[in-house]
């Protein structure tokens, strides 16, 4: 039948005219258009069937579906059009394929933030803490079946005003690291071992960064002195390599014409960097940053342990304890406030889940739009 | 402005390897003088030695001396960037800045440096300087859009331009024309002849039409092979080095004999 009006519809677009009605002999060994869809179409009526043997569901269909399809698909593009383009159509689907497996889990995790973190998102829950909210009132939400009370503001705050400081402390330190690196080091001894290192750092595991801070401050400041500032330099510490990576690697990028266009006219050195070669990298170095604020913004383990945990709201950086998103998220469903009604927990750490993914998604826009904003305008 | 440049015994290095050895040479004031040769024969190499631009390349370094007007370049205690302002450059390919509009790059020599200007000099600078360059009828409706912008030809006269709002000396000219098509290269021709008037010009060519067309004085180098240092083989007036060479060397090479 599909092939029937396929024909039709091609006949109808291009009005037989004389010879060229004649199939042209180079397209010839072809698969017509209508072959791919119709054995997606048996695919899926015979993964179905397979599915079914051995009681029904979703899994097993798309596998066998997707098997079939494949090999299908392939053997008749072998047969038809040749090995040529049997192995391409073989590759095609197979990629096809992996982006498909890979999209699933993300569909997957927006999904169920949605559907599990909107029913508590609301006024309420973006500005208050989780300050006097105790076990009873829980209890008694739950027994009046009244709307869930407490929310994250308080870890809304901390995670803003620490992200924040990390940003502050990262952002100029890598960004004169790899000033450094590539305008002035120029592949020295100095310049090699500091390559070294910010790769050690790379790999340098969030809670050891967060070790790191905690024991260093209480070697300053006394044991137990936790506080957001404490929790910013430990997120530095995971910051500052990837930002003397995207920056360098913008500066690299930069031509060489135009720092020496820059010098022949005769502009000194850190003028130049300062008004060439960062102006034309600016737009990659800032969405770089946004994109490494986007990896620490999610950190929960370094938070615990320099920051510590709060219920009240606190803006204050400099001292006593503060909570942020994730570690938010993590007491709410590890230790729920009331122990025998976890429900408005749960309610409130998906909420807040939600709202995590949220940030990151807006950062990740953010980027987007600064590299849009910075980039030098072709224009006539 | 315009001054002379006398060299003497200059040898250029890359590291340890030296690319241009002895070389000795005037240039007049007011004039065009033209460097031809093979490539790799040193001549853009010895061109940037001229403003200290060779060495801003890592391990570059020069011996001998560079007199401008008597004072010698590479005087102990001469900081390049008063070298570099005094005597201006225009590379083979153009790169106006892209982060500026055309005005700012004709302003980046005194913008870049922090100089304040006023609004009605800088107007009156831009103006004079693109008129100079012969591009200010094409660009003068639209001097705030991105230098990127322009064609190629306009691209290489914008950074000509550029070169002379901070009122150089001496203009170098590296290849000027070699990424430009012929009618560009023509205008490029003409302005040439026209700076001569006010600026000592000198161009590294590789076309020896335009060496011919263009220059008072030509300059030949050469290369014995390749590892080895490239040399000034001949000197003179260019009607003479296009006519009646001293040198066999030169005689083969403008008469396309060479190699």
């Amino acid at each position: 039948m599909s092939a029937m009006t396929t024909s039709e519809r091609r006949n109808t677009a291009t009005p037989p005219t004389g010879p060229s009605r004649k199939r042209n002999s180079l397209a010839k060994g072809k698969l017509p258009k209508w072959a791919v869809p119709a054995v997606a179409g048996g695919s899926i009526i015979l993964g179905a069937a397979g599915s079914t043997l051995t009681g029904f569901n979703v899994a097993t269909f798309a596998i066998y579906s997707a098997v079939i399809f494949l090999v299908a698909a392939s053997v008749a593009t072998t047969v038809v059009e040749g090995k040529r383009r049997g192995k391409n159509a073989t590759w095609t689907y197979l990629i096809y394929a992996s982006f498909i497996l890979a999209l699933i889990p993300l569909a997957s995790v927006l999904y169920t933030v949605l559907e599990k973190g909107l029913p508590g998102m609301n006024m309420h829950f973006l500005f208050s803490s989780m300050n006097g909210i105790t076990g009873a009132v829980d209890n008694q939400t739950v027994e009046n079946g009244t709307p869930v009370l407490g929310g994250a503001y308080h870890a809304l705050m901390g995670t803003l005003l620490i992200t924040l400081w990390a940003t502050v402390i990262s952002v100029p330190v890598g960004m004169l690291t790899a000033i450094y690196l590539v305008e002035y080091g120029k592949n020295g001894p100095l310049a090699r071992a500091i390559t070294f290192f910010v790769d050690v750092m790379t790999g340098i595991p969030s809670i050891v960064a967060g070790l790191f801070a905690a024991a260093f401050f209480g070697l300053l400041l006394g044991p137990n002195s936790r506080m957001g500032i404490v929790a910013a330099v430990a997120l530095s510490v995971l910051m500052i390599p990837t930002v003397v990576r995207s920056t360098e690697e913008m500066l690299k990028i930069v031509p060489n014409e135009l720092r020496e266009a820059s010098y022949a006219l005769g502009v000194r050195r850190w003028r130049t960097i300062l008004k060439v070669v960062i102006p034309t990298a600016i737009s990659g170095i800032a969405s770089g940053v946004t994109l490494a604020i986007a990896r620490v913004i999610g950190e929960t383990a370094p938070i615990l342990v320099t920051a510590g945990i709060a219920s009240n709201i606190n803006l204050n950086v400099f001292a006593n304890w503060m909570s942020t998103l994730p570690t938010f998220i993590y007491y709410q469903i590890m230790t729920p406030t009331s122990p025998t009604n976890v429900d408005p927990s749960i309610q409130r750490a998906w909420a807040a889940a939600l709202l995590l993914i949220l940030m990151v998604m807006a950062l990740n826009l953010a980027a987007r739009l600064i590299a849009k904003l910075f980039a030098p305008k072709k224009g006539r | 402005m315009a001054k002379r440049i006398d060299v003497n015994d200059l040898n250029v290095y890359y590291s340890k390897f030296r690319a241009v050895e002895g070389v000795s040479i005037n240039i007049e004031p007011k004039s065009v003088t033209a460097f031809i040769g093979p490539s790799g024969c040193g001549k853009s190499t010895f061109l940037r030695t001229l403003n200290r631009m060779h060495e801003v390349i890592p391990g570059g370094r020069v011996e001998g001396e560079v007199l401008l007007d008597g004072d010698n370049l590479y005087g102990p205690g001469v900081d390049p960037v008063t070298v570099r302002s005094q005597i201006g450059m225009v590379f083979q390919r153009p790169n106006p800045f892209p982060t500026m509009s055309i005005k700012d790059n004709v302003l980046a020599g005194v913008k870049l440096n922090g100089k304040k200007i006023s609004k009605s000099d800088a107007d009156a600078l831009v103006e004079k300087s693109l008129r100079g360059a012969n591009l200010w009828n094409e660009v003068k409706d639209r001097l705030d859009k991105p230098g990127s912008g322009l064609s190629g030809g306009q691209q290489q006269r914008l950074c000509i331009a550029r070169t002379i709002a901070v009122k150089p000396d001496v203009i170098l000219m590296d290849e000027p024309c070699s990424a430009l098509d012929p009618i560009s290269t023509l205008a490029i021709e003409d302005l040439i002849n026209e700076l001569k008037n006010d600026y000592t010009v000198v161009i590294v060519t590789h076309n020896m039409q335009q060496a011919a067309r263009v220059s008072d004085r030509t300059a030949f180098f050469n290369i014995a092979g390749t590892g080895k240092p490239g040399k000034l083989i001949e000197f003179n007036d260019t009607a003479t080095i296009f006519s009646n060479p001293e040198q066999k060397a030169t005689e083969d090479y403008v008469s396309g004999r060479f190699g």
